[in-house]
């Protein structure tokens, strides 16, 4: 068990096997979007509350939910970074950021769309929406620390410290905005029954979920090859594939 | 260790006696900040006194941020920190210590400033015990969670834009359990359970953000 996870984590054994994995997650990726956008958009039955505008929450779910699937994910990482100084664990790390970042802006910019017909407002300070703001801070806090370091390996050990403070923080920070938010917010905006979700339209959004997961790996592994490349360029597998130019 | 922890901070404060600014022009921003509300908003008393704890907290925050940047830059340019690294004594200790001097000379200040504030902002009287209480607790956990921030940006030369960015997210339960003490002692409600999760949040910050900044120190110090 140890040596097949020691030898996953070096660079050219990882490389070799996001070669394989990438166009098979990316297969099945497209197969679950396909079928969930189509099962979510025109199969599930209309919300006899909310209408049409309820489906957007095929996109906004599954999102909010990478934005701290991939939160976690980096501060995983992190950890095996410091703990064990892999080196792919901080490569990983480093392309989810952005990843992450894009997400928590969907997330956000999807849940605004749904408040306009919902509340009236383009923006309510709503305690997930809150929360899902606050992350989105803390994943361009730390591209900014990752990026304005010079030197490549303490911008690194850095950057995983930081990922580790945020990770005790954020459920500090969730807990805290929703009992703000309790506390300020008019009882007048009822919050929609969340667990009272019919199977039809249950069963698409799992679908979504699964696909978008799948659509994170596919993109890591794309870019953690890519930073491999870079890192790796002077060392001889890497020499190798650009001579017989297969990369 | 309580010597070398003891001795760190006399020096420490020795140094910020003899450089008035480094502490005197947090506490002046703190002011500035908070009077520039009323001229803002309008001298309406009742809309003064209702956003006055929020005012105050967040006047408060940034000047703990104002002061921080300047936590551990002088001694990193001038090879102190090299000295405390090199030390046998544990750094988190050491770290304390600096943590503890940064609160003495920029949170304390602004607790003891912030009943005059209170009173320019027209806070009810009965809140002025919950609002010392609860700046005592938040500029605390804030010098600690800045700590860390601080340490992980100190090598850098534009460090103190960069420093704003990673604290603030981090800041925010503070900032939310601070100012609803204040207001709920103002409007005559019960403040102990704001006050009791910000002494939990003080005490997991003491915890925590001393090992963490001293690691992030580690790493600063060798780029």
């Amino acid at each position: 068990m140890f040596r097949w996870f020691h030898k996953l984590a070096s660079t050219k054994n990882f490389y070799r096997l996001a070669e394989i994995m990438t166009p098979l997650l990316a297969v099945a990726c497209a197969l679950l979007i396909g079928v969930g956008l189509y099962q979510g958009l025109f199969v599930a039955p209309t919300d006899y509350e909310q209408g049409e505008s309820y489906r957007i929450i095929y996109v906004h779910v599954p999102s909010a939910w990478m934005s701290m699937f991939i939160y976690m994910v980096m501060a995983f990482c992190s950890l095996l970074f410091l703990v064990w100084k892999m080196k792919l664990a901080d490569i990983v790390a480093e392309v989810s950021a952005p990843l992450g970042a894009s997400f928590t802006f969907l997330a956000l910019v999807t849940g605004s769309l749904w408040g306009k017909p919902m509340w009236g407002t383009w923006w309510e300070w709503d305690a997930r929406l809150t929360s899902e703001l606050i992350l989105l801070f803390i994943y361009i806090g730390y591209m900014a620390l990752r990026s304005s370091i010079e030197n490549k390996s303490s911008a690194a050990r850095a950057a995983a410290i930081l990922a580790l403070v945020g990770v005790v923080n954020i459920p500090i920070i969730h807990y805290s905005v929703e009992w703000w938010n309790t506390l300020h917010q008019p009882a007048s905006i009822t919050k929609l029954g969340k667990p009272s979700i019919h199977i039809s339209m249950l069963i698409p959004l799992l679908l979504m979920a699964l696909g978008f997961t799948l659509f994170y790996f596919v993109t890591m592994l794309l870019k953690t090859r890519n930073v491999i490349l870079e890192r790796e360029v002077n060392s001889a597998w890497v020499r190798e594939r650009i001579k017989e130019d297969r990369l | 260790m309580g010597a070398a922890f003891l001795t760190l901070l006399k020096r420490d404060l020795t140094l910020a006696m003899r450089r008035r600014s480094d502490w005197l022009n947090p506490l002046v921003f703190f002011v500035i900040v908070v009077s520039l509300f009323p001229l803002g908003i309008g001298p309406d008393g009742s809309l003064l006194s209702e956003i006055a704890p929020g005012v105050i907290w967040v006047a408060a925050l940034l000047a703990t941020l104002l002061a921080l940047d300047g936590l551990f830059r002088d001694d990193f340019d001038d090879g102190s920190i090299e000295q405390l690294l090199l030390s046998p004594q544990p750094l988190p200790v050491l770290v304390l210590a600096k943590i503890l001097t940064h609160w003495l000379i920029s949170g304390l200040p602004l607790v003891l400033l912030s009943p005059l504030l209170a009173l320019l902002l027209q806070l009810k009287l009965q809140a002025l015990p919950t609002l010392l209480g609860s700046l005592v607790l938040g500029t605390l956990s804030l010098s600690l969670i800045g700590a860390i921030g601080a340490a992980l940006t100190v090598g850098l030369r534009r460090g103190g834009v960069l420093l704003p960015l990673l604290v603030l997210p981090l800041f925010i339960p503070v900032l939310i359990f601070g100012s609803s003490s204040v207001a709920a002692a103002a409007t005559g409600f019960p403040v102990s359970a704001q006050l009791s999760l910000l002494g939990g949040l003080f005490f997991l910050a003491l915890a925590l953000a001393p090992w963490a900044a001293a690691a992030a120190l580690r790493i600063s110090a060798e780029s």
